[in-house]
């Protein structure tokens, strides 16, 4: 199992303190590479490298050298986190120059990724034992240490709460809420609204779920496949004592048609809503009715343990 | 995209699935042709994306030319749970002795193809208990695992034979198209022993349109949802009388469910996505100016890196040209919300500071 928070935050020095990993960004002159790069900088985030073919030797915003390939940026500087932010088209062949030159945390950005090339790029990553995380993923954040995501800074403040979503817009409602109830978070991860995801939400849950830190966790699916049941089951099954609160949109949407996510869409009783939020209630876990109402719900949680 | 009935037949018919004689076509002068063509008896199928048009009398027999233009029109002015019949296909009839089902399935969480197969066909296989279900990987179906699943399902000999040759083009397609469902159902076993697909639904990938030219002329959008994918956004439409807005899936998935859950009804799931500007915002409200049964216009919108002000712009923009006016109830959060707050002040925009009171407003002004 790989160790998303030592890859994302290293081991603590001898002052107790947790290290910045380096970053590479793939796509980083893009008009949305670019845009992204400079707010990671001013979160704090450690980017030492840049890829975009044909503009090695330049450097972006004068200070990060920029490479012809992601081999050659980790060649020179260690980095085993990239984040990408190609177009879908470009994604595959981005994804295995990333992995095939040791790179173990995969952030895939662009949305519209066919499933056939997020498949191969998953089984491409086993083999390298690498994780990605996405596609169609507003990325990952250790709160106050390193953001490697599109996400806003503001709603996300440090503390002991993981919070695992599919959708981006509703992570950043719900952690806001969170924040101004008192509940820092831990580490953030977005799964992602495509129906095949690089990180499903069980192996989310295995890589916080250990964190001696990690005091509860939150979980907003949504409508789409059953990777919610499939982490219930999990949870049941692994006897996970920590309270979980969890949020499930698209409970009105019509069937057979696809919510805004690839991954949004309910073929039969096959998605539903009523299914995920039955597999929460065997596994202990109260469902908010809306967004605003999962705060709430995790204190009580919280206060009756 | 989801295939119609017929599509899904085409494309079985180009992999080798046998199928019914059958014609399509989308006017009684041309189904007055195939009807020629074809020759009594047949049957009269409507064409529509959604299940259970059986039920709801969408598939007739039709004898004699009488029959006919009686019954076509009647076929091709339906509409089967809010959906409208797009084709009707004429087709023969076959003489069934018994009917399974297989399908193949992009199994999300797997993440692979899954085979399921029943002895019991032609319901939804929902409510279908005796299922084979055989994972199997991304690459063909071999020859080994497909007869298994025809033994497991009770089939012998020759029709054992048929069953794993069907199964293996089914594969095929779903593979050569990057299909998440191809879907047979029923698959017959006639009266002489011969297998046939007698219906079929094949779903693809959206997001692999771009290696499938020759699918694109399935593609079927309404005309707003195609100018909405052009501006960058994702537009379904319902026919109730409140657009919801939002940024994200996720939050407009959430705002849909808590008007529905407090008695709206909306006309329009918008979302106006990650890279939303001044100017496609404009572009939503100009599509939502023209659905002429939308009463009221609520937006949701969590600013982050889409600011809440590049939002504000766009609807002032919609006020000074006349584009809209509807009452707009509006709830926004995030980057810059009180600068965008301050711009739309003496609009017509009526703000809240959550989203429930907000809610509460559009209903109530729907429901007048």
């Amino acid at each position: 199992m790989t160790d998303i928070y030592e890859i994302l935050r290293g081991k603590k020095n001898v002052d107790g303190n947790y290290q910045k990993q380096p970053v590479i960004v793939q796509g980083i002159t893009g008009k949305y590479g670019s845009t992204h790069t400079k707010l990671m900088l001013d979160y704090g985030t450690n980017i030492v490298a840049g890829v975009t073919p044909g503009k090695a030797g330049q450097k972006f915003e004068d200070k990060i050298p920029i490479y012809d390939s992601v081999k050659d940026a980790v060649e020179a500087t260690g980095a085993e986190i990239s984040i990408v932010f190609v177009p879908a088209k470009f994604f595959l062949n981005a994804a295995k120059d990333a992995l095939n030159s040791g790179i173990k945390l995969l952030v895939a950005i662009p949305e519209h990724v066919p499933i056939r090339d997020a498949m191969e790029v998953i089984e491409l990553a086993k083999q390298k034992d690498a994780v990605m995380i996405g596609p169609n993923t507003p990325g990952v954040i250790v709160p106050g240490l390193i953001k490697v995501g599109i996400m806003p800074a503001s709603p996300f403040s440090s503390g002991k709460v993981a919070v695992l979503s599919k959708s981006g817009t509703l992570l950043y409602e719900i952690s806001n809420n969170l924040t101004s109830a008192g509940f820092g978070q831990n580490i953030t991860i977005g799964i992602g609204g495509d129906p095949v995801n690089g990180t499903r939400m069980i192996d989310a849950f295995d890589m916080v779920k250990d964190d001696p830190e990690l005091e509860a966790m939150v979980v907003v699916g949504e409508i789409g496949g059953d990777s919610e049941e499939i982490l219930a089951q999990h949870i049941i099954d692994t006897g996970f004592k920590k309270p979980i609160v969890g949020y499930i949109a698209g409970r009105q949407a019509p069937k057979e048609k696809r919510m805004g996510h690839a991954g949004a869409i309910v073929m039969g009783t096959y998605g539903s809503a009523e299914s995920k939020i039955s597999m929460f209630a065997k596994a202990n876990i109260p469902v908010a009715k809306r967004p605003g109402e999962v705060a709430v719900l995790l204190a009580g949680k919280m206060s009756s343990q | 995209m989801r295939l119609l009935e017929y599509q899904a037949k085409e494309l079985f018919k180009e992999f080798g699935i046998r199928t019914p004689p059958s014609i399509s076509s989308t006017d009684i002068e041309k189904g007055r042709k195939d009807a020629k063509e074809l020759g009594y008896p047949f049957v009269i199928k409507v064409q529509v994306p959604v299940g259970g048009r059986g039920k709801a009398g969408g598939i007739q027999k039709c004898n004699s030319d009488d029959e006919f233009e009686l019954k076509y029109p009647q076929l091709l002015n339906m509409s089967i749970k809010g959906e409208k019949t797009r084709a009707i296909l004429l087709e023969k009839m076959a003489d069934i002795e018994k009917e399974l089902y297989l399908s193949l399935f992009l199994n999300r969480s797997k993440r692979c193809y899954t085979i399921i197969a029943s002895s019991e066909g032609g319901v939804e296989i929902e409510s279908v208990k005796n299922q084979t279900i055989r994972e199997v990987g991304l690459g063909d179906v071999d020859a080994q695992t497909a007869k298994e699943v025809a033994n497991e399902i009770g089939l012998k000999d020759s029709q054992e034979e048929q069953f794993v040759e069907m199964l293996q083009k089914l594969s095929k397609l779903t593979i050569e198209k990057e299909a998440e469902l191809a879907e047979i159902n029923p698959l017959a076993i006639l009266k002489d022993g011969t297998l046939m697909a007698l219906d079929g639904k094949v779903m693809t990938d959206d997001n692999s349109n771009f290696r499938h030219e020759e699918l694109q002329k399935y593609q079927e959008k309404s005309e707003l949802e195609e100018q909405a994918e052009k501006s960058g956004f994702s537009l379904v439409e319902l026919d109730g009388n409140i657009a919801v807005i939002g940024n994200g899936a996720g939050l407009v998935m959430s705002t849909f469910d808590l008007v529905t859950d407090n008695g709206g009804k909306p006309a329009t799931f918008l979302d106006v996505g990650g890279g939303a500007t001044t100017e496609s915002v404009y572009e939503a409200l100009t599509l939502i100016s023209k659905m002429k049964r939308v009463k009221g216009i609520l937006v949701n919108l969590y600013g982050g890196i889409v600011k809440t002000t590049t939002v504000a712009e766009a609807f002032i923009q919609a006020y000074d040209n006349n584009l809209i006016d509807l009452p707009v109830f509006a709830r926004l959060m995030g980057t810059e919300s009180d600068k965008a707050k301050e711009m739309l002040k003496d609009t017509k925009t009526k703000m809240f500071d959550s989203i429930e009171e907000a809610i509460n407003g559009v209903v109530m002004e729907a429901n007048k």
